[in-house]
C-alpha cells in the first residue's frame, strides 16, 4: 500500500518528522563540544567503576614492600604508593566508590528533596512553612560541617557517608522544585486538569513533576560532581571511607605525608577528583543549555 | 526634497549579522532620507530591520556579530560610517538622540533620573554641576514632570512618566535628529496619545527632525510627513504620507492597510496578510515578499524587482508598480512585460 | 529600612534555635560516653557513673536539650575535654584566625573573580574570554585540599618562597587564602560574566551608548552596578563557603583556627568543641547573609523603597 502510494503521487508527500522532546534535547546537547567532553570523561569513569576488575592491572589492596613509592613506570603507569600498591589500580577502584557515592547520595537528595519540595509548593500554608524552616536550618550549616556532624554521629563508612552527603544536598533540590511547583500550581493546564476531576496525586505525578524536571536534572548532574568532592573531602580528613579501601580523598590524605618525596601520590588522585567534578559541571552546563535554549547565549 | 534640505541621507546601506548559525541579512540596499524638521515614519513588522537601521545610524550595533557591508550615511553632508568612535560619541546624544521602545527598561534602575539626564547634559556641555541640575530640572518641567522629582529612581515613575523622562533625556542637548524606536508600543492607549502629543510639540519647539519607528499606521497618519515601509530588510515602498495612505501600490503596504479595522464600514472584511515574515537568515529568492503575495507570478520568484519611482518622491519595489497616469489606482491589472 | 533589618534579625532566631537542636541531636546520638571519654579508659565504672550523674547525662533528651540552650544563652558551651578550658574560650582564641583567613580569601577571590568576569563579558568570545572561562571551569572543579597541597609543594617545598604551615605573619596567609579563594573566584567569574552579559543587552545600556557615553563608562557606571546585584549574593555565599572550607584548608596548613580545632576535636571525640564550632560558624553564616541582604537593598533602590 505504501509503495503504491509513492508510485502514484508525482510529488512525495511532505514528511513531518515528529521529533520527540528527548531527541531534540539530545540534538542540542550533542552540538555542545564541552558537554560531550564532559560526557566522555564521565563515561570513562563509569566504565572504571563497572569494569574495575578487568581494567585495573593489579589488586588495589595488595601491598608490595619491594616496590614502595615508585615513580610512574611501564609496569605501574601512575607509580606505586607508600605500601607499594599500584596507584592506577587504586584510582580505577576508587572510581567505583566515588561513582557509587555520587549517584546514590544524589539519588537520596533527589527523591527526598523532590518529595518535600512538591509538598511545600503544592500545598503551601503551614506544612510549607514548617518544611521550609527546616530547610533554612540545614542551609545555615555549611555542607562540610553538616557532613562531618552526621558522619560523627553515625560513624564512618560508605553507607553513612552517602546518607550524610545525601541529606546535606536535600535543601537545594527542595528549593528548586518548590519554586517550580509554585509557579506551575496556578497555571491553566493544572486548573483544567483539576476541573476534569484529577486527584492531587495524579496532578503532581503527571503534570507538575514532568514540568519541573529540567532544573532538577541540571542540579542533579552538577550535584553528582559536588557529592564526589564532598566524599573526597570527608575521607581526606579521615571521616569518610577508611583505608585500605581505595578512595581518592583518602589516597590524597595519606599521600600528603610524602608530598616532597613522592608528589605523584597526591597528584593523580587529585586529578581524578578534578576530572570527575569537571565532567559533571560540563555536563550540567550542557544540559542546562539543551533543556532551555532560551538561556543559551 | 532638494539636496541641501536633507539632514540625513542613507545610501545603499547593507548590514548583516554574521553568526555561527549563518548570515542574517538584516538590512539590504537601503536608501532613505530625512529633511530638516521633518518626520519620517519607518513602518514594518517585528524583525523587518527597522531597529537595525536606526542603530546603524547611531553606530551602536554590537560589532560582532553585526557587519556593515556597504553604504553611506550622510548626516549634514558627512558620512557617519567614516567617523571614528570618538567623533561618533560627540554626535550621539548631542546631534542625534534615540528613544528606545520600552521605557521600563531603557532607564537604568540603579541611578536616579536626575543622574541620567545630567549624564546626557554633562557629556556634551561644559557646565557646572549646579547648572546641570538646573538644566535637568528644566527638561523635566518641559516634559510635564515636576522638577523636584530629579532625585527619584525610575521605578518610582509610571510607564508613561518614564517615557517622558526618556524624552527629556534625549532632548537634553537639543539634537537635530531624534530617533524614536516604537516609543509608545509599551504604553497604554491613553498614555500613548499624551506621549505622542508631547513629542509633536517638542519636535516643533526644538525644530528637531524625527525618525519614528512604529508598526502602528494610526501613529504614522498622525505625525509623519514621509513614510517608508520595510519588509525583510528592504524598503518596499517609500513616499509622502499622502502617497502611502492614498496611493499605496505595493501589495505589502496594501496588506497592512487591510489589516486595520475600518470604523465606518461594516462590510469591509479584515484581510490579514497570510504567512509569516521569512527567516532573515534564509530569505526567499527574487522578491522577498513573493511567498506571501497574492499577486506573485513566476518572475517574482526569480528576479528581484527594482525600485520604481511611480510619481515624484514615491518609490515602489514591485513589478506591478506603474506610474500613475489616471489608471485605476493601485490594483495591478496585467502583468508588465 | 531599620524595620526590615529588625525583621531579618528576628527571623534568624528560630533558624539558630533549629541549628542548636540539630547540633545537639547529632552529638546526642553520637556513640561514646562523654564521661568515659573525659575520665579515660582506665576509669572505674563507679567514677564514670558518678560523673554521668554530675553532668546530668542520665536525664531525658529534652531536659538535656533545654539545659544546653540555657547554658548556651549564658555563653556556656561546655568544657573542652582535652584542655579542660571552657569551649567558649577556645573559640575566642581560634575564631579570629578563621575570620581573618576567610575575609582575606573573599577579598582575593572577589578581585580575581570580578575582574576576570568583567573582562570576559566585555570581550565575549575573545581568546581571553575562552581561556578565562576554561580556567574558571577547572578552578571550580579542583578540590581545594588538593590545590592546597600543590601550592604547598610548589611554593614552599620546591621554591621555598612561602611558609608551608603556621599562622604568624601575613606571608602565612597567602597560600591558604589562594587555596580557599580559587574556587570562589571561579564561581564569581562565571557569575559576573553571565550577569554582565545579561545586563549589557538591556535597553538602558543602549540608551547610555546613545547618549554618547564612552564604552568604559557604559560598562563600569551603567552595567556593572546592575550586574553586581546578583553577584553580591554570590559573594556572600562564598563567604559562607570559606568558613566551611576553612575546615580543610586550616588542617592542611596547620592554621590554629576553628576549622582545624574542630577536625582535631572530632578525631579525639571532643564533642563540645565540635558543637561549639558548628554553632559559631552557622551563626557567622547567618550574620553574613543578613549583611548581604542589607547591602543588596542598598545597591538596588527598588528593594530599598519596599521597606521605607
Amino acid at each position: 500500500m505504501g509503495t503504491n502510494l509513492n508510485t502514484v503521487t508525482s510529488k512525495p508527500l511532505p514528511v513531518y518528522k515528529k521529533r520527540s522532546q528527548g531527541a531534540e534535547i539530545w540534538r542540542r546537547f550533542r552540538q555542545n563540544r564541552n558537554a560531550l567532553l564532559g560526557m566522555g570523561i564521565f563515561f570513562i569513569l563509569v566504565s572504571f567503576a563497572l569494569f574495575a576488575e578487568i581494567i585495573a592491572p593489579y589488586d588495589p589492596i595488595q601491598q608490595n614492600y619491594e616496590k614502595i613509592m615508585q615513580p610512574p613506570s611501564r609496569q605501574h603507569i601512575l607509580g606505586t604508593d607508600e605500601l607499594g600498591r599500584d596507584i592506577f589500580s587504586r584510582i580505577v577502584y576508587g572510581a567505583r566508590i566515588s561513582m557509587t557515592v555520587g549517584l546514590i547520595a544524589v539519588g537520596i537528595a533527589f527523591v527526598a528533596g523532590t518529595a518535600l519540595g512538591v509538598i511545600c509548593g503544592y500545598y503551601g500554608g503551614v506544612i510549607d512553612n514548617v518544611i521550609m524552616r527546616f530547610v533554612d536550618i540545614l542551609m545555615a550549616i555549611p555542607a562540610i560541617l553538616l557532613n562531618i556532624s552526621i558522619v560523627a554521629a553515625l560513624g564512618t563508612g560508605l553507607q553513612n557517608v552517602m546518607i550524610a552527603i545525601g541529606v546535606s544536598n536535600v535543601p537545594r533540590f527542595c528549593r528548586i522544585i518548590r519554586a517550580s511547583v509554585m509557579s506551575l500550581r496556578d497555571q491553566e493546564f493544572i486548573e483544567a486538569s483539576r476541573a476534569a476531576g484529577a486527584t492531587d496525586f495524579f496532578i503532581i505525578i503527571d503534570h507538575i513533576i514532568p514540568n519541573s524536571l529540567a532544573p532538577l536534572i541540571v542540579q542533579a548532574t552538577v550535584s553528582v560532581g559536588s557529592s564526589i568532592l564532598q566524599c573526597a573531602s570527608l575521607s581526606f580528613i579521615g571521616l569518610g571511607i577508611v583505608p585500605p579501601t581505595p578512595e581518592w580523598g583518602a589516597m590524597l590524605s595519606t599521600g600528603r605525608d610524602f608530598l616532597r618525596k613522592a608528589p605523584h601520590l597526591t597528584t593523580f588522585p587529585g586529578l581524578a577528583i578534578m576530572a570527575a567534578v569537571y565532567a559533571a559541571n560540563l555536563m550540567g552546563d550542557g544540559l542546562r543549555d539543551a533543556l532551555d535554549p532560551k538561556l543559551k547565549r | 526634497m532638494s539636496q541641501q534640505e536633507k539632514l540625513l541621507e542613507i545610501k545603499n546601506l547593507t548590514v548583516h549579522y554574521e553568526t555561527v548559525d549563518g548570515t542574517v541579512r538584516a538590512v539590504e540596499n537601503l536608501n532613505l532620507s530625512v529633511g530638516a524638521g521633518q518626520t519620517l515614519g519607518l513602518v514594518g513588522e517585528t524583525g523587518a530591520g527597522k531597529t537595525t537601521t536606526v542603530k546603524t545610524i547611531m553606530r551602536i550595533l554590537p560589532v560582532p556579530p553585526s557587519v556593515i557591508k556597504s553604504g553611506e550615511i550622510f548626516f549634514k553632508g558627512e558620512d557617519l560610517l567614516k567617523k571614528t568612535e570618538k567623533e561618533m560619541r560627540s554626535i550621539r546624544g548631542a546631534k542625534i538622540s534615540m528613544i528606545f521602545q520600552d521605557p521600563m527598561t531603557s532607564l537604568n534602575p540603579v541611578l536616579t533620573v536626575g543622574e541620567q539626564i545630567m549624564e546626557a547634559i554633562g557629556l556634551h556641555n561644559r557646565v557646572s554641576k549646579r547648572k546641570a541640575i538646573e538644566l535637568a530640572e528644566e527638561m523635566l518641567e518641559t516634559v510635564g514632570i515636576k522638577g523636584d522629582r530629579l532625585s527619584d529612581y525610575p521605578h518610582q515613575f509610571s510607564g508613561g512618566m518614564k517615557q517622558r523622562v526618556v524624552i527629556a533625556m534625549a532632548l537634553a542637548c537639543n539634537p537635530q535628529l531624534l530617533i524614536a524606536d516604537e516609543p509608545t508600543t509599551a504604553l497604554d492607549v491613553t498614555i500613548q496619545a499624551q506621549v505622542l502629543e508631547l513629542m509633536q510639540r517638542l519636535k516643533r519647539q526644538y525644530k528637531t527632525s524625527l525618525i519614528m519607528i512604529t508598526h502602528d499606521l494610526g501613529i504614522v497618519a498622525e505625525i509623519c510627513d514621509y513614510v517608508a515601509i520595510m519588509y525583510a530588510g528592504q524598503i518596499v515602498e517609500y513616499g509622502s504620507l499622502e502617497d502611502i495612505f492614498l496611493h499605496a501600490q505595493h501589495p505589502y503596504t496594501k496588506g497592512l492597510f487591510s489589516c486595520i479595522p475600518d470604523l465606518y464600514s461594516d462590510d469591509k472584511e479584515l484581510i490579514p496578510i497570510p504567512g509569516l515574515m521569512p527567516d532573515p537568515s534564509n530569505l526567499p529568492s527574487g522578491c522577498r515578499f513573493h511567498t506571501r503575495c497574492q499577486y506573485s507570478f513566476d518572475r517574482c520568484e526569480i528576479q528581484e524587482p527594482p525600485s520604481v519611482e511611480v510619481s515624484p518622491g514615491h518609490h515602489v519595489k514591485c513589478f506591478f508598480a506603474v506610474p500613475e497616469k489616471g489608471e485605476p489606482q493601485g490594483t495591478p491589472l496585467g502583468r508588465p512585460v | 529600612m531599620i524595620r526590615y533589618i529588625l525583621r531579618r534579625i528576628l527571623m534568624m532566631i528560630p533558624v539558630m534555635l533549629g541549628v542548636t537542636l540539630i547540633v545537639f541531636t547529632m552529638m546526642y546520638i553520637t556513640p561514646g560516653d562523654p564521661a568515659q571519654i573525659i575520665l579515660g579508659d582506665n576509669a572505674t565504672p563507679e567514677a564514670v557513673a558518678k560523673l554521668r550523674a554530675e553532668m546530668g547525662l542520665d536525664d531525658p533528651f529534652l531536659v538535656r536539650y533545654f539545659r544546653f540552650v540555657k547554658d548556651l544563652l549564658r555563653g556556656d558551651l561546655g568544657i573542652c575535654y582535652a584542655t579542660k578550658q571552657p569551649v567558649f574560650d577556645r573559640l575566642i582564641q581560634t575564631f579570629p584566625n578563621t575570620v581573618k583567613l576567610a575575609a582575606f580569601a573573599v577579598v582575593v577571590s572577589t578581585i580575581m573573580g570580578l575582574s576576570l568576569g568583567i573582562i570576559s563579558a566585555a570581550k565575549q568570545y575573545s581568546l581571553f574570554d575562552n581561556i578565562a572561562m576554561l580556567l574558571a571551569m577547572m578552578g571550580n572543579a579542583m578540590p581545594n585540599f588538593w590545590q592546597g597541597l600543590l601550592l604547598m609543594l610548589v611554593f614552599s617545598l620546591w621554591l621555598g618562597w612561602l611558609p608551608a604551615s603556621g599562622f604568624s605573619s601575613f606571608k602565612h596567609m597567602i597560600l591558604p587564602a589562594l587555596t580557599m579563594g580559587t574556587s570562589s573566584a571561579a564561581v564569581l567569574a562565571r557569575m559576573t560574566r553571565s550577569s554582565m552579559l545579561e545586563v549589557i543587552r538591556a535597553d538602558y545600556i543602549s540608551t547610555a551608548r546613545a547618549k554618547g557615553q564612552t564604552e568604559f563608562k557604559v560598562i563600569m557606571h551603567h552595567a556593572f552596578r546592575n550586574a553586581m546585584i546578583p553577584v553580591i549574593t554570590t559573594i556572600g555565599l562564598q563567604f559562607g563557603r570559606q568558613l566551611g572550607g576553612a575546615v580543610l584548608t586550616e588542617s592542611i596548613f596547620a592554621i590554629p583556627g576553628v576549622g582545624k580545632m574542630m577536625v582535631d576535636a572530632i578525631k579525639a571525640r571532643n564533642y563540645p568543641v565540635v558543637q561549639g564550632g558548628v554553632l559559631l560558624i552557622a551563626l557567622s553564616l547567618s550574620i553574613v547573609n543578613l549583611v548581604v541582604d542589607i547591602l543588596y537593598a542598598y545597591i538596588d533602590p527598588r528593594i530599598k523603597s519596599q521597606y521605607k
